[in-house]
């Protein structure tokens, strides 16, 4: 009987992915679970696998499963390999990621998996800080910080002990390419991990995963179980989050992991000269822990050879919001925001005109359609007074009130701050209340003065990140929507 | 402000001393310490950033945003306190737009703060005011309809300071405090965001019934009157200060007593204090109220016979009549018939004067002072080992030690101030290993726990410490260096081969310890490689009837290892109370004159001869058993103690009091109407350390001043009173002021040489030995060598106590204090710490409560051979089985009719830690303390209370 490969991922099971994969297996069929391939319009997708490869349908009902097997389904999409919206892609985090079962070690090695943390350990811990320098790798979680320097720092601080921690608490609105990457390829994630044990002296690794991922908790405890290469010399623990947005801000998660209520730390110091415990501790996101295996499997020029100026490589990118074809799209840096939003997304899911585009999580900015020509890179966003962030873009239409956004970005981080600095713990509190007078018609100009001097208190003398681009988003739409700031009260 | 307070630098002194900076803050070239913060270089020049959450007391923590500053150079603002200092920074502190950023912040907090500063607290004294102030607020344009935190709901549970989180500004100093400097961790925030509030632990915790130990910390913290002392709230700001020394435990604490008029309104720990830097506890903090409580006597009271009511007479009638009784009895029954006890309460001045009184004006050594109960075996261990009868370290010391040995000693409850030090370095990871037949706080509890806790057998000791010392000198782990250069050889030869006998080893020995002989060899090896071992011990060592062998087993694994002589190691003594240092140094005991030296030196006493103009006797007097003893038997008949209650806290009352009701005439020196005031003929009325001038000498030797704030309201200061007496005997005694006094100490104790009132007043503390060699005083004792010269090593063979449970006896009582109350209770039963602690109970392991059918909160039995009485069981694993635990803060509980007279073979220390018990249910208080109750109502009858008014 045929192979049908069924995602387990929780996107494709939350519409219905583990029904379609009981039906195949009802009929017989051997179904194998994998990730999701990330073209989640499609979802649930089955690949029955077949002598000319592995043929795609979807979106997949569990009566559709017969016709499939039997490959006179008007679900099917096809080889992935001819289909544009997969075609198109530059798969290097994720070329595992629904190709196979996420918790076969066998199947990872068949598929390339192993091959980074080998040549990792066969060089010396400086020479794999060289090649990750060389590769230009920068954090994805939004900073963009080398990734290379971290680890250097991290390698030279004086410490008995040193930590590797991966920052797996995706909070922003609109991502979720941490999650499908733990769910997909766990023991990618793993490697790199070890990678960065091996590089910078650390025997210990956590993994802070938030507590809404319960799927990529159970992959990941059930793949650190599994991992043959995590032994005494370095081991990885992993932590569940309590619900808290602030904890996906370096400090304060370490201030979590370490069993205190989460709360930003000052910096300096920096976390890699005293995290963890005040050890040296790297931090980094899951997806920049992810692709440390290739760059030393590969070599750090086949990963700088993508990409634009100092963003090399590749980003999956999550595209979500009022758009026709959601999903995750890994392409090389310097795609625009354009083609992706329109070209690959297929424009608004409503059909009516895209009016913003939020990229980089709910503390990014709103880019008006006259801005969709910027390249997706680092430096080209922060130049149009927006951020990249962890990648996630949200497509609005004409129908959107960039005032309420605006008000939403603030209520978010008066509900979401840690309550340590003042201008977070109030100022976030009192733009809410000034937006609202804004909106309601009160006294405009003060309140817009009011605003104003808020808006840099709370950027220029926040404690963290939280506080800090807080004002982002809140600029954005005064900036290029301010007509929704001056409509007429109530309309 | 209205008090001045200590200049406060923001952030603290960098740790490690990593040479200096120059850097340029406003135009103004600045050197600081490498790793300072900006904020802190900046106060160093003068230049004080604005802040609110920041304070040197506390880690930086860059929470309020207002000490932002611009450094060229560098993006954004950052903030002064979490920034370090780098050579050659130039610093911005007041830009347009810093001063905008610090407005817009302060209009954030003012918009959620009530505005009700006219009638606040903290009006003059609040930080959030002057910053306000400093910042230009002159609107808040939020306006105050916004959301807020205006009606949360105030906390007044706590008997000395009240929570009104309307005022809170979440700084969370208080929160910061309770963690970095007590290290109890009670304080936490709830919610997050707008919502982020500060808690005692829950919504619906409150502060009395939280984890809070009332240190006072948070209070201290707090820079608006969030929390704030309910004097204040009552009565408004202090309005002069007084800097003096805490009369409570032998940690001795550094405070200013602020005041309105004569009203002392609070006590705030000093940062400067050479034992505190700026800590404090609930008793030192808070419970001063028991210098106005009604109970106090304020007037001399006379009587013939302790059946009679008190009369109320002059000063002169009281001090003639008691002149004329000491006179008569002395004639008939000889000069030897007469005593007195000292106080470990009183100034060293104090003391120093009533040694003086029964040497040159009663002419006999029959002087002894309540060391004899608590730390005599430290005395007499310590200087035969080391030749210095006192610790060896400062309290600092602990933060440099690698492990830290707690032996018998309980600080968390004991010694509070320095516990929290203690746990401080327990934090940064020393290790830990708790000697101790209970499992203290220390042992195990929320944020603490020991690597070992040897739960060892009451009366155990020797053979503990023997069979520690076997696992040292059989695995190697003897610092033979240190030994060859420091200690006598042929002593440390005949120890080595002593402890090395397969007897003395953890197998041998666990049958009278009752400790598994490898968690015993563990903790040894922790110890034994520690790079720096020091070693607490309180009295749990002394109280023991090998209490002094104890000490000198210490002193032996101390020599052994090479842990003596620099910061970190050492051994060290947590003293009971205030003074018991001092008085022991003030030549308080029978056979010593001050500085330990003995009374049959002829050199020394024609010292003192000479000084006071009177021939000394060369023969020890009586310790104070053998006074009581001497008085059951009719030769001992007039004792004067001054500020001592032997009736409640000496072993075996009902001996204790046979002894007093023998004696002709019994004069007691007191603030209030004692158990031993039962017994007495003549009461002086005594004066608080809040009403008087003179020093106090803390554990660490460090001598402190007590400073005057109030007037005694009896009229006369303790050492005034005893020169009066002296001077109704006819010895001439004219002391202008304790200064005098402390010239005669310094003039006649070479120890003492150096130490003048001046120089306390300039340095605020010194640390004896202070002489000519050590005009700063010496910190840490014996660093180039033993003060005997080689340090002696002594035999210390394990003899089990004759105190042993049987049948009769099937169980071990062992005595302890608690955090809220201090020694019998006198002052502090009379404060609001009663709310945490009103009655001596009884803690009995559930094994041993379910075999006698106990439960929880029932009254029961404590009976031994010497008495009985009557407790309320607690049942408690903190117990182990076979051993039950009770204070004796509180005269209802007559615990020490329970205890018995064995006693240390050195010293006469009692044996207050083991004793054979009994536990069974009772119906109510026992046949002694009905009867006990109805002789004390019989004898401490006043004759219409001020009628005999002049």
């Amino acid at each position: 009987m045929s192979r049908v490969f069924v995602p387990k991922d929780s996107g494709a099971r939350s519409v219905g992915a583990d029904a379609v994969a009981a039906a195949f297996a009802a009929l017989g069929a051997e179904v194998v679970r994998t990730g999701s391939r990330g073209l989640y319009w499609l979802e649930p997708m089955a690949e029955v696998e077949t002598a000319a490869g592995r043929i795609a349908y979807g979106p997949m009902a569990p009566g559709d499963a017969a016709a499939a097997l039997a490959d006179r389904s008007d679900k099917r999409i096809g080889l992935l390999a001819a289909f544009p919206p997969f075609a198109r892609q530059t798969r290097m985090l994720f070329a595992r990621v629904g190709l196979i079962d996420p918790l076969d070690y066998r199947a990872y090695q068949a598929a390339g998996g192993g091959v980074g943390l080998a040549a990792a350990r066969a060089m010396t811990p400086d020479a794999v800080i060289a090649a990750i320098k060389a590769s230009g790798l920068r954090g994805r979680g939004g900073a963009g910080f080398p990734t290379g320097i971290k680890w250097q720092t991290v390698s030279q601080a004086e410490g008995a002990r040193k930590y590797v921690v991966c920052n797996a608490d995706e909070g922003d609105s609109g991502t979720f390419a941490d999650r499908m990457l733990m769910e997909g390829d766990p023991f990618l994630l793993l490697e790199g991990m070890a990678i960065a044990g091996h590089a910078v002296g650390a025997d210990k690794g956590y993994i802070y995963l938030r507590s809404e991922y319960p799927d990529a908790e159970a992959t990941l405890e059930a793949a650190i179980a599994a991992a043959p290469f995590l032994d005494a010399a370095f081991s990885v623990e992993l932590r569940v989050g309590a619900g808290a947005y602030i904890c996906g801000e370096e400090t304060a998660l370490l201030e979590s992991l370490e069993g205190k209520r989460g709360m930003s730390r000052a910096k300096p110091p920096l976390p890699a000269i005293s995290g963890f415990m005040a050890a040296p501790t790297v931090v980094n996101n899951v997806l920049t822990l992810a692709a440390a295996p290739a760059i030393l499997a590969a070599g750090a020029a086949a990963h700088a050879a993508l990409g634009s100026g100092r963003s090399l490589g590749t980003m999956p990118f999550q595209l979500s919001g009022n758009v026709r074809y959601p999903g995750l799209y890994e392409a090389p840096f310097g795609l625009s925001l354009r083609t992706l939003v329109e070209d690959w997304g297929g424009g608004t899911a409503s059909g009516r005109p895209l009016r913003a585009v939020q990229v980089g999580g709910p503390l990014g900015a709103y880019f008006p359609a006259a801005l969709l020509d910027t390249p997706l890179d680092y430096e080209a966003f922060a130049a149009a007074g927006g951020m990249l962030g962890h990648g996630g873009v949200v497509v609005f239409d004409d129908t959107v009130d960039l005032a309420r956004q605006a008000r939403f970005a603030l209520a978010f981080c008066a509900h979401e701050s840690c309550g340590k600095c003042t201008p977070c713990r109030i100022g976030a509190q009192r733009g809410v209340e000034v937006v609202d007078k804004i909106i309601a018609g009160e006294d405009r100009p003060r309140q817009r003065a009011v605003l104003d001097d808020l808006l840099e208190v709370m950027r220029d003398g926040s404690l963290c990140a939280l506080g800090g681009l807080t004002p982002v988003p809140v600029q954005s739409a005064l900036d290029w929507f301010p007509e929704d700031f001056e409509r007429e009260a109530g309309s | 402000m209205t008090v001045l307070r200590e200049i406060d630098y923001g952030t603290p002194a960098p740790k490690r001393a990593r040479g200096d900076v120059s850097l340029t803050i406003d135009g103004r070239p600045v050197t600081a310490p490498a790793g300072a913060s900006i904020m802190h270089a900046a106060m160093l020049a003068g230049i004080e950033v604005p802040k609110l959450c920041a304070t040197d007391r506390l880690d930086a923590y860059g929470s309020c945003r207002l000490c932002l500053v611009q450094i060229d150079g560098r993006k954004g603002t950052p903030s002064s306190c979490t920034t370090p200092v780098e050579a050659g920074m130039t610093v911005l502190t007041d830009t347009e737009k810093l001063r905008r950023m610090r407005r817009g912040v302060m209009e954030l907090y003012i918009s959620d703060h009530p505005l009700d500063c006219l009638t606040c607290s903290a009006n003059g004294d609040c930080e959030l005011q002057d910053m306000a102030a400093v910042t230009g607020l002159r609107d808040v344009r939020y306006g105050y309809a916004g959301k807020n935190h205006l009606t949360a709901a105030k906390d007044s549970s706590n008997p000395y300071f009240s929570f009104d989180p309307s005022k809170c500004i979440v700084c969370n100093r208080c929160v910061r405090a309770c963690a970095e400097v007590q290290g109890t961790f009670a304080l936490t925030n709830l919610g997050r965001g707008f919502d982020s509030i500060v808690s005692a632990g829950g919504a619906d915790a409150d502060f009395l019934t939280s984890e809070c130990v009332s240190c006072g910390a948070c209070v201290d913290a707090c820079p608006t009157a969030t929390l704030m002392e309910k004097p204040v709230e009552a009565h408004g700001l202090p309005d002069r200060s007084v800097d003096t020394t805490c009369a409570y435990c032998g940690v001795g604490c550094s405070f200013r007593a602020e005041l309105k008029g004569d009203q002392v309104l609070r006590m705030t720990p000093l940062k400067s204090g050479g034992a505190n830097a700026g800590h404090s506890c609930v008793k030192g903090r808070f419970a001063w109220g028991y210098a106005n409580h009604p109970d106090r006597i304020v007037k001399p009271m006379i009587r013939d016979a302790i059946v009679e009511p008190w009369r109320e007479v002059s000063w002169e009638e009281a001090f003639q009549f008691t002149a004329d009784k000491i006179r008569a009895i002395q004639a008939e029954h000889g000069r030897d018939a007469v005593g007195a006890v000292t106080s470990s309460r009183c100034t060293n001045e104090e003391t120093y004067l009533v040694q003086k009184l029964v040497r040159a004006v009663f002419g006999t050594n029959n002087v002894d002072t309540c060391a004899r109960v608590c730390h005599a075996p430290t005395g007499y261990g310590l200087k035969t080992a080391f030749g210095t009868s006192a610790g060896t370290q400062d309290f600092k010391s602990v933060e440099q030690a690698d492990v830290i040995l707690v032996i018998g000693a309980n600080p968390t409850d004991a010694h509070p101030v320095f516990a929290s030090r203690m746990k401080r370095r327990l934090r940064q990871g020393a290790g830990l290993i708790v000697v101790d037949p209970r499992r203290t706080d220390l042992a195990r509890s929320a944020h603490v726990q020991a690597n070992h806790h040897l739960a060892l057998r009451p009366g155990a000791n020797v053979a503990l410490i023997n069979a520690f010392a076997h696992v040292i000198v059989t695995e190697g782990l003897v610092d033979e260096a240190f030994v060859a250069e420091r200690c006598e050889p042929a002593s440390f030869q005949a120890w080595r081969d002593f402890v090395a006998a397969p007897e003395n080893s953890p197998e041998a020995m666990a049958e009278h310890t009752g400790v598994p002989a490898d968690d015993l060899r563990a903790a040894a090896r922790l110890y034994g490689k520690a790079g720096n071992g020091a070693i607490y011990y309180g009295l749990g060592v002394t109280e023991h009837s090998q209490g002094s062998t104890m000490v000198m087993g210490m002193a032996n694994l101390a020599m052994a290892t090479g842990n003596l002589g620099r910061p970190g190691v050492g051994v060290n003594p947590l003293r009971g109370q205030n003074n018991v240092q001092g008085a022991c140094d003030m030549g308080s005991f029978p056979h010593e004159f001050p500085g330990y030296r003995h009374v049959s030196d002829a050199s020394v006493r024609e010292l003192f001869e000479a000084a006071w103009g009177v021939a000394l006797d060369a023969e020890p007097g009586l310790r104070i058993p053998n006074m009581l003893d001497a008085a059951a038997a009719g030769s001992f008949k007039a004792i004067y103690i001054q500020g001592e209650d032997i009736a409640q806290s000496d072993p075996n009352t009902k001996h204790v009091l046979d002894g007093l009701r023998a004696m002709d005439c019994v004069i007691v020196q007191d603030l209030f109407l004692n158990e031993t005031a039962h017994f007495a003929h003549v009461f002086l009325p005594g004066s608080t350390f809040l009403e008087k001038d003179g020093t106090f000498t803390n554990a660490e030797r460090r001598i402190n001043r007590v400073r005057k704030a109030v007037e005694p309201p009896g009229g006369l200061a303790d050492w005034e009173i005893t020169q009066r007496l002296a001077q109704a005997l006819g010895y001439p005694m004219a002391y202008g002021h304790p200064e005098a006094i402390m010239a005669e100490i310094a003039a006649t104790t070479p120890t003492f040489a150096g130490v003048t009132y001046p120089k306390l007043d300039r340095d605020g503390s010194v640390q004896w030995p202070c002489t000519a060699a050590a005009p700063f005083g010496t910190p840490i004792m014996h660093e180039s060598g033993f003060t005997r010269g080689r340090g002696m090593f002594m035999i210390t063979e394990f003899f089990p106590t004759s105190e042993r449970s049987g049948p009769r006896y099937p169980l071990l009582l062992t005595t302890g204090r608690i955090l809220s109350q201090y020694n019998v209770g006198a002052q502090t039963a009379r404060t609001g710490n009663i709310v945490w602690h009103d009655e001596d109970v009884l803690e009995i392991h559930p094994h041993d409560a379910e075999q006698r059918g106990l439960g929880d909160g029932d009254l029961v039995s404590l009976k031994s051979r010497a008495g009985e009485t009557t407790l309320t069981a607690r049942i408690s694993e903190r117990m182990q089985p076979g051993v039950v635990y009770t204070t004796f803060h509180h005269a209802a509980g007559q615990a020490n009719v329970v205890t018995t007279d064995n006693s240390d073979w050195a010293t006469n220390c009692p044996e207050y830690k083991v004793t054979a018990v009994e536990v069974r249910a009772a119906n109510g208080p026992s046949e002694w303390q009905t009867q006990y109750r109805e002789l004390a109502a019989a004898t401490s009858r006043r004759a219409t209370p001020g009628a005999a008014a002049e």
